[in-house]
């Protein structure tokens, strides 16, 4: 009785050292996310512009990836709570192949920018107006930031799968998925926010 | 164990499907509100108000934070307000120059 007190998994307090992370990553993106309000009401026409050349079609692509993800993603942590561990992994993959899927696109998009000489400092930029330099300064930094939360999702979402897999994860003992789930959610959420802004707005 | 916080819930499968299905239903909406320029004016706060629905589903539901203790709400509406208050503060500012 005592042992099995002791050994009891402190679910509540793990879940909270992941959600104040989950705050310090609010005000991390939230400052980005202010730069590009002030510079929009600054610049709002030549953001327009800027905005005009981004590709509607993958951004939405993207949307729905990310969204499935995190749908499969959820089911993955309510498959492994229900005990059912190889179903749960298989959802991790799935979650991981868009993740991936999501890169890929957004790989896509960088390649096809870079291909027309717009990149940071680079001479065809520059020539733009201010407003629009801004624009593109923005769009890398807080796409390629939140591209990089995907990728180092991808990466934990991977281990999360091995120990699923092997059983380390499993009915009594699923923190650590919860955590990622959790964090996978957030970038959701962000990616929820950049899309507008960048992709709708003409 | 505790009555009625997530440490004891499991959201089933068909509540998930169904936020999910919602979020695209929005996606779709979010897109026509822009494009078709119903509200030209409104279009950045409309999209906006869109994406903050579609944000308040994936926290409530997939983040399980409508079943989680009020505590923790109260710490995510502190660190949301802190952001609002930093935006709008600098607004303030930039704007009355």
């Amino acid at each position: 009785m005592l042992k099995a007190e002791m050994g009891r998994i402190d679910h509540e307090g793990k879940k909270m050292g992941i959600w104040f992370f989950l705050f310090t990553e609010i005000l991390f993106f939230g400052g980005m996310f202010l730069l590009y309000a002030i510079f929009r009401y600054r610049y709002a026409d030549d953001f327009h512009r800027g905005a005009a050349g981004e590709d509607l079609f993958l951004g939405t692509v993207n949307t729905v990836i990310l969204l499935t993800s995190s749908y499969t993603m959820a089911l993955s942590l309510a498959a492994v709570r229900a005990g059912k561990r190889l179903l749960s992994s298989r959802l991790q993959a799935a979650t991981i192949l868009m993740g991936l899927a999501f890169l890929a696109i957004k790989y896509l998009e960088w390649s096809g920018k870079i291909a027309r000489g717009l990149y940071p400092d680079s001479p065809v930029l520059l020539k733009l107006a201010k407003g629009e330099i801004l624009f593109y300064g923005l769009y890398y930094v807080m796409t390629g930031i939140h591209g990089l939360h995907v990728f180092i999702g991808c990466v934990v979402i991977a281990f999360m799968l091995f120990s699923t897999r092997v059983g380390r994860i499993n009915k009594e003992n699923y923190s650590r998925l919860e955590n990622t789930a959790l964090y996978w959610h957030f970038v959701d959420v962000v990616w929820i926010y950049l899309y507008p802004l960048f992709y709708l707005l003409t | 164990m505790k009555e009625g916080y997530s440490e004891d819930r499991i959201i089933t499968a068909g509540t998930y499907t169904a936020v999910w299905l919602a979020l695209l239903v929005l996606l779709s909406a979010t897109i026509a509100v822009s494009k078709l320029r119903l509200l030209a004016q409104f279009s950045a706060v409309g999209s906006l108000a869109i994406a903050s629905v579609k944000a308040g589903l994936v926290l409530a539901f997939f983040m399980h934070l409508k079943y989680e203790r009020p505590f923790l709400k109260g710490l995510l509406a502190l660190a949301v307000s802190a952001l609002t208050l930093l935006i709008g503060l600098t607004f303030v500012d930039v704007g009355y120059r």
